[in-house]
């Protein structure tokens, strides 16, 4: 049984028509990977999916309950990176993340947070205000909340961007490992998957005229 | 949820806050040379300034406070921080009241604690500067619920900064009207609860509806 619908979507950005009617589900336990040109709409797309756009038709349901109307079911089992992170240049990879977790209701042990981001090659860095690492250790710390937060569905904008091949190796793996709990993974990247990634269906977004 | 608005969003804009001390220290040092070159554009002697004091102070508040005003949802929407909030189950107008609390907090209190330097300044009485101070602790609230609809409605264009000026200045005329209004009463002597009492209504018009108009505007600039 499908997770999460989408029927007839329809999205136009200044008179340009994106996507029309578009129908997609993503099953428990599928990486969905979504391709397509500069243009052709993925961001609008996943932002339609995750309910922080308002598509110009159509409707999103997770567990076969419209997201618009009951949106804090899917908020509690959705976790959503986009292009931009989310992470403020000021704090700490710390204090970034913790004050997340507060925001998201997630509560994890400061020993976890620590383990985390040691996973993902911050140690030492934990203190030091985000604006001082490189753009790929940014990434890794927006990434780190992929393995705080307990959501059945990743939907993620471009993940790969600025990481370097032990990351992206890192991120492909906890694809896998989440895909294989039943979770759900939408990803966008211009970039093809590896074999670290495990099976993924690809869903391809044409440049409409 | 008031534990996570208070951990996830009050406490991370106050310690971002205490990060960028700076432009915290701008407006108010912006307002502070406002008031000071009226006694030496206008006139030293004492009733000129005793005259015009009240509206100059209101007016560099003002002012100062549009320069800080976009500090309040800017920095989240540029970097995706808002982007969390809307997914984060926390409904969007409580964030809106803790967001805009937070900002009257970093960017108005150190006014209120500054104005007893402008009111020495401007030689306002004694009666003239509680007057004032009341207007000041019923006003300022209100320039921050009312500027943040437009900062959520402006943060989404690039250069939003002139606009929200445009958009804010004319909004506030009343609350400038009777809160100049009642400092001229109190040098007068007069009773000035009937304009406290207006600018209290409006305060609790704009607590009551702002935080839907915010969160509402906040929803449309992520479209």
């Amino acid at each position: 049984m499908s997770v999460l619908d989408a029927v007839a979507l329809t999205c136009i950005k200044r008179d340009r028509t994106l996507f029309e009617g578009l129908s997609f589900s993503a099953n428990a336990g599928e990486l969905v990977y979504l391709r397509g040109p500069n243009g052709a709409g993925k961001t609008s797309l996943l932002r339609i999916l995750t309910g922080l756009s308002a598509p110009c038709g159509g409707d999103v349901f997770f567990n076969q309950k419209n997201i618009k109307t009951a949106p804090s079911e899917f908020n509690a089992q959705l976790l959503y990176l986009g292009h931009k992170s989310g992470i403020n240049g000021a704090l700490s990879a710390l204090d970034n993340l913790s004050f997340w977790m507060a925001q998201h209701g997630v509560n994890q042990p400061f020993e976890t947070l620590l383990s985390v981001l040691a996973t993902l090659g911050l140690v030492g860095l934990e203190d030091v205000p985000v604006r001082f690492l490189s753009a790929g250790q940014q990434r890794r710390v927006a990434l780190s909340r992929l393995w705080l937060k307990k959501a059945q569905v990743w939907i993620l904008d471009e993940p790969f961007t600025a990481l370097d091949v032990g990351g992206i190796a890192l991120l492909e793996s906890a694809f896998k490992a989440h895909v294989s709990h039943g979770g759900i993974v939408i990803a966008t990247s211009h970039q093809a998957l590896s074999s670290h990634a495990g099976s993924h269906r690809t869903f391809d977004l044409e440049y409409q005229w | 949820m008031v534990v996570a608005l208070y951990k996830g969003i009050f406490k991370r804009d106050m310690s971002i806050a205490f990060q960028q001390k700076a432009e915290l220290m701008q407006p108010l040092m912006f307002l502070l040379m406002v008031v000071t070159l009226f006694p030496l554009g206008v006139s030293p002697s004492p009733d000129t300034l005793q005259r015009i004091g009240p509206g100059v102070i209101w007016i560099a508040a003002i002012l100062s406070s549009l320069m800080a005003m976009e500090r309040m949802f800017r920095d989240d929407f540029q970097d995706g921080a808002m982007e969390q909030y809307v997914l984060s189950g926390l409904p969007l107008p409580a964030i809106s009241i803790v967001k805009v609390a937070g900002h009257w907090l970093v960017s108005f209190v150190p006014l209120l604690l500054l104005s007893p330097l402008l009111a020495v300044f401007l030689h306002l009485t004694i009666d003239m500067y509680i007057a004032l101070m009341l207007t000041l602790l019923l006003g300022t609230p209100l320039l921050s619920l009312v500027g943040a609809i437009a900062v959520g409605l402006t943060v989404g264009l690039q250069k939003g900064g002139l606009l929200l000026a445009l958009l804010l200045i004319p909004v506030f005329i009343p609350l400038l009207i009777f809160a100049t209004s009642a400092v001229d009463s109190a040098a007068l002597q007069l009773p000035y609860h009937p304009q406290l009492a207006i600018i209290a209504a409006m305060l609790l018009l704009a607590a009551a509806s702002a935080p839907f108009a915010i969160a509402y505007s906040l929803k449309v600039s992520q479209n």
